[in-house]
């Protein structure tokens, strides 16, 4: 029926007689599908279930939003080191929390393109905090596609391309600066990384768990079943913040920073899986019992291709689903621990590690820009949420 | 009921003592154990008096066996050093830092973990319930998309930067108390009602914050299943009927939309439970929260795997109670169990 195309409804519909007794022909010639066509009421979803679900996925505005935003963000993520306009670690103590500086186009009426007013810092010592003063007199132009700051593109390649560089002389904290005169809105770029691919990591851990442990339950039943119906049971009500803190306590404080960051996905996605585990289990014994995969038997289909075409597929959307909820959950552990001081450790960064300078509340009163991370942190999280919804109306596109 | 009851206590128990296998087992993951950490440092130290004492204390915590033995000890299934003493016979066993019984370390803390995340748990069904039913009965109007935003920007938000932001601002425009869980006058005091009054005026900012994002997510669930209830024919039937919309909404449809809401303790607990951790640590709460971080910071591991099981013994307890409540409000459940 899907194969259809909509004109199909067109002709051969026999007009409903005004009078039941009188004879009637009808001229057109006899359209056999016409008896067995009940879609006409919805021709809607007579299309191939993939453009339904395209469809109707673009019609949830917040998800494709949300959708492009991350994939925006997601594409950024190799290219971090030509983005930032600073090193991640790089340290200016002239500008010890310095605050944000505004990008200007025009001094004193003329036009000069972008740039900043430079600032200078002042120790006010009757209340221990910095002062800045802004030098309105000489403007000092940004440079784009610039040579700046060296780094190691992908701690490979030597590289001193930029996107954006501060000025000659000058500085570029677009977000402000912290605690060590580092450049807040470089940190965040590069903080991205980590706080983004944390998510991947623990959800294909997850993933590969669930799906293994549920399959082999809804699969074999029986005591398999039984088992790992208990060893859910025990997961999901250990309270995951308090394991998630002693695992990552067990890191060693030796490691290296990226086996710190991989061990710390790892232990994000080791307290995941009961959901999806539960949820292939549960779809797999429904789906078994359905009347397409019995219809598909009786035709001869192999299991194989059973398996292939009907069951994968109809899975696969519950699990992008979920999916795509459980990575906010595991951005939000990741920036917690760090918080905590018990995940990623500096000189890692990553926004839990830089909210960790946030912690203590004269900081966020006098220089509340040390705690800009807040932002992306709530807005992927957010991103995610609208995506998982946008995508599980969407996967069911016949309701 | 009873046999029901019997049934779910006895699989609790069951959960209960798998998990403390499980939590016994990662406490001991990081390399070493705080004694001999210390013995090490006072070997460098050249004082062998006191390594001979560490040795001792190694001994007597039967840190010397392997890991199960360990482990039923702790348990009390096995006679330790001193004879049968562990978790079994309420003896909480020994925190190192501190150099006295665990029980006495945490004392009182126990009891403000259980208040605060019971208040939590009030506050969340508290708002969730008239605000989720309001947002069904005018899906679409101007409390929903409220209500439906705040969710969202309670379940984006961590926790605790929520509790730094209601911190600062509650405390500058509201003067309520700013960190811990009573005046500093009140504390180690016998119970009294000043006492009381004063911890409840320190639960506010802790019970929002830690109920914010449950309540969104309940809030979200009700709307659901009541706006499921809702189109339902006898819905119809009573509003043709003529009952007054109150009515019509609270006396069916509600109670029968309120069943998975209960049913939802389970997951929302162990969610709870770990969110006021983390926002216990940022407020400075006398809870569990900050002593399992020092502890696991210390590797004082009696200390860390008691608490862990405390924690996890919390939500099962959270558990059991929404499945007697659930089976007391449906009694599919309630008779489910016995066999046709």
């Amino acid at each position: 029926m899907k194969e259809h195309g909509t004109d199909m409804m067109e002709g051969g519909r026999a007009p409903s007689p005004i009078d039941p007794n009188a004879r009637y022909m009808d001229g057109a010639a006899y359209d056999p599908d016409a008896d067995t066509d009940v879609g006409g009421a919805r021709p809607d979803l007579d299309m191939p279930t993939g453009r339904l679900i395209r469809r109707r996925f673009l019609k949830h505005r917040l998800a494709v939003v949300s959708a492009l935003f991350l994939g925006f963000l997601y594409l950024c993520i190799p290219f971090v080191e030509l983005i930032a306009p600073y090193g991640a670690n790089q340290r200016d103590a002239q500008h010890l929390y310095a605050p944000p500086q505004g990008i200007h186009l025009f001094h004193e009426g003329s036009f000069v393109g972008p740039f900043v007013y430079p600032t200078t810092a002042t120790a006010d010592l009757e209340n221990f905090q910095w002062t800045y003063v802004e030098d309105r007199e000489t403007p000092q132009k940004l440079r784009f596609f610039c040579l700046g700051e060296p780094y190691k593109f992908w701690g490979l390649i030597d590289g001193r391309f930029h996107f954006v560089c501060p000025p000659e002389d000058g500085t570029l904290f677009l977000l402000g600066a912290d605690r060590l005169g580092r450049d807040v809105l470089s940190r965040l770029i590069y903080g991205m990384r980590i706080s983004l691919t944390v998510g991947l990591i623990g959800i294909t851990i997850s993933l590969l768990i669930g799906v293994t442990l549920g399959g082999v339950a809804g699969y074999f039943g029986g005591w398999v079943d039984a088992a790992v119906q208990r060893a859910i049971e025990v997961i999901r009500s250990l309270p995951e913040l308090p394991i998630w803190l002693a695992l990552s306590a067990a890191v060693p404080p030796q490691w290296s920073p990226v086996s710190v960051f991989l061990m710390i996905s790892i232990i994000l996605g080791l307290l995941d899986w009961p959901g999806l585990a539960r949820a292939v289990r549960s779809k797999l014994l429904s789906l078994r019992e359905e009347e397409f995969v019995r219809a598909a038997e009786l035709i001869g289909a192999s299991p194989q291709r059973i398996i292939r075409t009907h069951l994968i597929p109809n899975f696969m959307s519950h699990i992008v689903v979920s999916a795509s909820l459980s990575i906010p959950a595991m951005i939000l552990g990741e920036t917690a621990l760090s918080f905590l001081g018990l995940g990623l450790r500096p000189p890692a960064v990553s926004w839990g590690v830089m909210l960790n300078d946030a912690q203590d509340l004269t900081v966020i009163e006098f220089y509340p820009w040390v705690a800009s991370a807040m932002v992306p942190v709530i807005l992927v999280v957010l991103a995610f949420n609208f995506l998982g919804d946008g995508l599980r109306d969407a996967m069911d596109p016949y309701t | 009921m009873i046999r029901y009851l019997i049934r779910r206590v006895m699989t609790m128990a069951v959960t209960l003592a798998i998990v403390s296998a499980l939590v016994f087992f990662i406490i001991n993951l990081p390399p070493g154990d705080f004694l001999s950490n210390q013995i090490a440092e006072l070997q460098a130290q050249g004082e062998s008096a006191s390594v001979a004492k560490a040795e001792f204390l190694r001994a007597q915590y039967s840190l010397d066996q392997p890991l199960w033995m360990q482990y039923l000890i702790w348990l009390g299934a096995v006679p330790g050093p001193d004879g049968y003493s562990g978790l079994l016979q309420g003896d909480w066993g020994w925190s190192f830092e501190f150099d006295q019984p665990v029980s006495e370390v945490l004392g009182e803390t126990l009891w403000l973990t259980v208040i605060v995340n019971l208040s939590a748990m009030l506050f969340i069904y508290a708002v969730s319930l008239p605000l989720g039913t309001i947002a069904a009965v005018r899906a679409g109007g101007v409390t929903d998309y409220t209500v439906a935003f705040v969710g969202y920007l309670g379940l984006a938000t961590p926790n605790f930067l929520l509790a730094l932001i209601l911190l600062y601002y509650g405390e500058r425009y509201l003067g309520l108390p700013i960190g811990g869980l009573m005046d500093e006058q009140f504390e180690g005091e016998p119970f009294s009602f000043a006492k009381l009054k004063s911890i409840l005026a320190h639960l506010v900012v802790p019970t929002i914050v830690i109920g914010t994002a449950g309540t969104a997510a309940m809030i979200r669930r009700l709307r659901a299943n009541l706006l499921d209830e809702l189109g339902k024919p006898y819905v119809t039937t009573a509003k043709a009927k003529g009952l007054s919309s109150t009515r019509r909404v609270v006396k069916y449809p509600l109670r029968a939309a309120l069943n998975p809401f209960v049913a939802d303790i389970g997951n929302l607990l162990p969610s709870l439970v770990s969110g006021s951790v983390l926002v216990s640590v940022v407020l400075s709460l006398p809870t569990l929260g900050p002593a399992l971080l020092a502890a696991l910071r210390s590797q004082d591991h009696y200390l860390a795997g008691f608490i862990l099981l405390f924690v996890s013994a919390l939500t099962l307890a959270g558990m059991l109670v929404s499945d007697i409540l659930l089976a007391i409000l449906d009694p599919r459940i309630r008779f489910g169990g016995r066999g046709r």
